[in-house]
């Protein structure tokens, strides 16, 4: 049976727009179901603020699955809160207890600027797929799907990483605002594969570069790994360096030799 | 004026009429395609792929998400796969067998003809989505793996774990960002369509709205694509995402698009059971979870045992006993309203009793628990972040919920709608599935759409006005519909009543819901549509929007959405009460068979109902188009 959870203290940020200057404001959540998500306690307080004539709090949300990746929130100084491999979305109040105090800030990161209250422009994640983040493979022409056995643990490992959202969480738990996981994860996933080897060096080349234009760089903290709803490890990072690195001797002998 | 509903079917036998199509269709030279400018609305999968590749063939294609990214459409959150008639089981499956079970699968409600070629191009679906690197499932020798979905007994359906719609919505996604940095598609994110509109009869573009500053602008083109998706957010409560919407369907049907079919809307039989009053959405447990777990319910109303204690013989697994040939793979209607039955009688599980069990623990004994986890590891996982129970040891609680509806704008079988030039994909359309859709062909009809039929039908429709110009967006029509969408969002801040628009949103939903639901009756539609106007009329007069129109505000965005919820729930239940039959997911509790079966009418209702817009919901205009079966005999659908 659902119990209830009394007196939350909600800690949130409040922005009217990209150039405001931004600041905390502090609402009381009275009582709130332990079986409600988080983002239903934000609705709730919302429907509340809107019926005292204020206006609603802004915030990223779509599928409430986790799998949208629309949804972003650092709480408690957490990318997505607590609950480990969970979208906020997906995190419960189950998870919290009566009395707790908790502070909402969107995703802090300069490649994601403040849109409005809790929402940021993701934006630049569209920039490197764009660049690079694709099979050329235009309709019409593909062969037989069976024609190409790929190996299981092959197609595994790039459906392991393939899996990424695209929520940001991993920017925003970095030090640096590096999206080396979100970049090398899509990396990872088309350079495993055996339609994607075509375009295996140029695809990364293109992407980290465009990456570089946004994105702080990656120094190994690890803290993207921790703060990824779906897990993806780290070591497509190091899949994705690799990769680069060698793009990078081999087009120098093909600038040679034009 | 009415408008003649003509399906446009080509000529010859069924299986060759796609082919005489594509054989007499008008071409553009590729030097003239640049010529052509396109407008999509919708990156899901079926706006995704349509934009794609009408840019990969030259065209000029604008295309419009009120997302942040084309990568966040709903699609994504689909669970369970894909269906095509490939065979690679060599089951007995081929292209009529798909063809015949989705006419069956949708009870003998749609169109032969749209359903055939759907059948036809699933087998270039997989392939184009393997070579873009889609990481589908595999068997160990390399070679794609299958499973099994409801109605059908052959295993065509495809899948990525339990996330094939993200990783084809982000196949398509990544061919659409591909045509982006090309040039060939300019992407209007945090844009919501407005309206549409039409000058000397066609379409000639959209009014859009701004999200991020408000502001209201207008797009021309030669040729508008609705790939919008459904309305299954009507009913409040749905596993749809927060934001799906009617509204571009809407408008496009105020503008002169008949809305066919209104009433067919799928309740998906498992889902998670709403557990309290804040509840914002449900969640669907995939259909694939079926092909493992048994769904059955205590015998006994007054159960009060722990579940793994109540004996075999206590427990009524319901599925199996009535329909044995299908079992627990029955399809979704069918499966909701046993499910539904059971609750009624009081036979439900969960603290609330308003749910079913589905049982994993016969596959756990004889599959082994890693296997159990390979198939369903992530489905597992969410069920217990949500339900706080976890069902490797407790069984799933699940109940119907709405998840996908059927209807939507009248389309023939070039995808156009009665809006010469206006096309509609994916579930926007109400072409392929009938009254009732199976499981894992709503994929295979977003991307059939948007891959292999729009590309060549929308040629036909341009070739003929090469080198003549667009409409400016300075034309009389366009600022008309412009001003007129200023006045209706200013006019939603202006009221300053007392209730948000998601209080109304919960309450149109409850009687559609009550009224409109898995079971209707004449008498509940007509309480119904005398409901329903005056809560739309308490809407325009009680209604509270707060902040402003010129800067980013969520509120304001639902308020307009919810006002074309308001109207096409009042066309829902005419249609509903109009359709004295019952079909597949429309089940009218005055037509059953004696074991509680839909009952159709195929002398009085063996056609779809295309309604028109008159100025008002309630007194929409119901054509019809008869469906002729040439192939198919009708025959009353059995899963026993």
């Amino acid at each position: 049976m659902s119990n209830h959870l009394k007196d939350i203290t909600l800690k949130i940020w409040r922005q009217s727009g990209p150039n405001d200057g931004g600041h905390f404001e502090t609402y009381k959540v009275d009582e709130i179901s332990d079986e409600a998500s988080f983002l239903e306690m934000l609705d709730y307080l919302n429907e509340r603020l809107i019926n005292e004539g204020n206006e609603a709090i802004v915030f990223d949300h779509d599928c409430r699955e986790g799998i949208c990746g629309t949804c972003s929130l650092m709480i408690n100084g957490q990318a997505h809160g607590p609950e480990r491999a969970t979208a906020t979305c997906q995190l419960h109040m189950r998870k919290f207890k009566s009395g707790d105090s908790i502070t909402i800030e969107p995703w802090r990161a300069k490649a994601f600027p403040i849109v409005k209250d809790l929402m940021v422009d993701r934006s630049a994640f569209d920039r490197i797929i764009e660049s690079g983040g694709f099979i050329t493979s235009p309709t019409g022409g593909a062969p037989d799907a069976n024609l190409i056995p790929i190996p299981k643990p092959v197609a595994d490992a790039a459906m392991d990483s393939a899996e990424c959202i695209g929520c940001g969480a991993c920017v925003a738990a970095c030090p640096n605002g590096a999206a080396n996981l979100f970049t090398s994860a899509k990396i990872a996933h088309l350079n495993l594969l055996p339609q994607g080897q075509a375009e295996r060096y140029k695809r990364v080349e293109a992407m980290v570069e465009t990456m570089d234009e946004y994105f702080g760089s990656c120094t190994n903290h690890g803290e993207c790994e921790a703060a990824c709803p779906k897990e993806i490890s780290i070591d497509v990072i190091a899949l994705a360096n690799a990769d680069y690195r060698k793009a990078k001797v081999k087009n120098r002998k093909q600038l040679a030799r034009n | 004026m009415s408008v003649e509903l003509n399906a446009k079917n080509p000529a010859g036998s069924l299986s060759d009429k796609w082919e005489n199509y594509k054989a007499d269709v008008k071409l553009v030279n590729p030097n003239n395609k640049r010529k052509f400018k396109v407008i999509v609305v919708g990156t899901g999968l079926a706006g995704a792929s349509a934009a794609a590749t009408l840019a990969e063939l030259g065209y000029q294609v604008d295309a419009f998400t009120f997302h942040d990214s084309p990568r966040r459409a709903h699609s994504i959150a689909a669970q369970g796969g894909i269906n095509a008639a490939k065979n690679y089981q060599g089951d007995g499956d081929s292209v009529h067998r798909l063809f015949y079970d989705t006419i069956k699968g949708g009870d003998f409600r749609a169109r032969e003809s749209n359903v055939h070629r759907l059948a036809e191009v699933s087998v270039n679906i997989i392939d184009q989505m393997v070579a873009q690197g889609v990481p589908f499932a595999r068997e160990y020798g390399g070679l794609l793996d299958n499973r099994s979905f409801g109605g059908a007994q052959v295993s065509r359906t495809f899948y990525a774990r339990g996330q094939t719609g993200q990783q084809l919505l982000l196949g398509a996604y990544q061919q659409l960002a591909r045509q982006i940095g090309l040039g060939g598609v300019r992407l209007f994110n945090r844009t919501e369509l407005v309206d549409v509109v039409t000058i000397e009869g066609r379409a000639a573009g959209i009014v859009v709205r701004d999200l991020m500053t408000g502001e209201i602008t207008s797009h021309s083109a030669h040729a508008v694509v609705l790939a919008t998706g459904g309305y299954g957010n009507v009913f409040f409560l749905s596993t749809n995402a927060m934001a799906c919407n009617v509204t571009a369907a809407w408008r496009a049907h105020r503008k002169g698009a008949y809305f066919a079919n209104p009433c067919y809307t799928q309740i998906h039989p498992t889902c998670i059971p709403q557990s309290d009053e804040f509840q914002s959405k449900l969640t669907l447990m995939s259909e694939s979870l079926r092909n493992d777990g048994r769904v059955w319910v205590p015998k006994n109303p007054d159960e009060a045992r722990p579940v793994d204690q109540i004996p075999e013989e206590d427990r009524d697994y319901y599925l199996e006993r009535l329909y044995p040939s299908y079992g627990n793979l029955a399809p979704r209607d069918i499966s909701s309203r046993a499910a539904k039955r059971a609750v009624d009688r009081g036979q439900g599980v969960g603290p609330l009793k308003n749910g079913v069990y589905l049982d994993f623990s016969d596959a756990i004994n004889r599959l082994g628990k890693s296997v159990v986890e390979e198939r369903y590891g992530n489905l597992f996982d969410m069920y217990e972040r949500i339900a706080g129970e976890n069902p490797y040891d407790v069984p799933m609680r699940i109940y119907p919920a709405s998840h996908y509806t059927m209807g939507g704008l009248w389309v023939d079988y070039e995808l156009m709608t009665t809006i010469p030039g206006l096309y509609a994909a994916g579930e926007a359309n109400f072409s392929d599935h009938g009254a009732n859709r199976l499981g894992a062909s709503a994929l295979m009809q977003g991307l059939a759409d948007g891959y292999f039929v729009l590309p060549y039908t929308i040629g036909n429709y341009l070739a003929p006005m090469l080198n003549k110009p667009i409409p400016g967006t300075d034309h009389p029509e366009f600022k008309a519909a412009e001003s007129a969408a200023r006045e209706r969002f200013t006019g939603y801040l202006n009221v300053k009543g007392t209730r948000s628009p998601d209080w109304f949103h919960r309450e149109v939903g409850k009687i559609i819901w009550d009224y409109c639901g898995m079971e209707r009756t004449q008498q509940g539609l007509e309480k119904a549509l005398s409901e329903l106007p005056a809560l739309y009329d308490e809407f325009k007069k009680d209604l509270r929007v707060t902040g402003d129109g010129e800067s980013l505000n969520q509120t304001l965005e639902k308020a307009g959405r919810v006002d074309d919820f308001f109207q096409l729930g009042m066309l829902m239940c005419r249609d509903a009460l109009d359709r004295n039959e019952s079909c597949g997911g429309h089940f009218r509790a005055e037509y059953q068979t004696d074991e509680g079966e839909a009952l159709r009418d195929d002398d009085n209702f063996c056609h779809v109902a295309a309604w028109e817009w008159t100025g008002d919901p309630m007194s929409a205009k119901r054509n019809v188009e008869e469906l002729n079966y040439e192939t198919v005999h009708l025959a009353t659908r059995s899963y026993k």
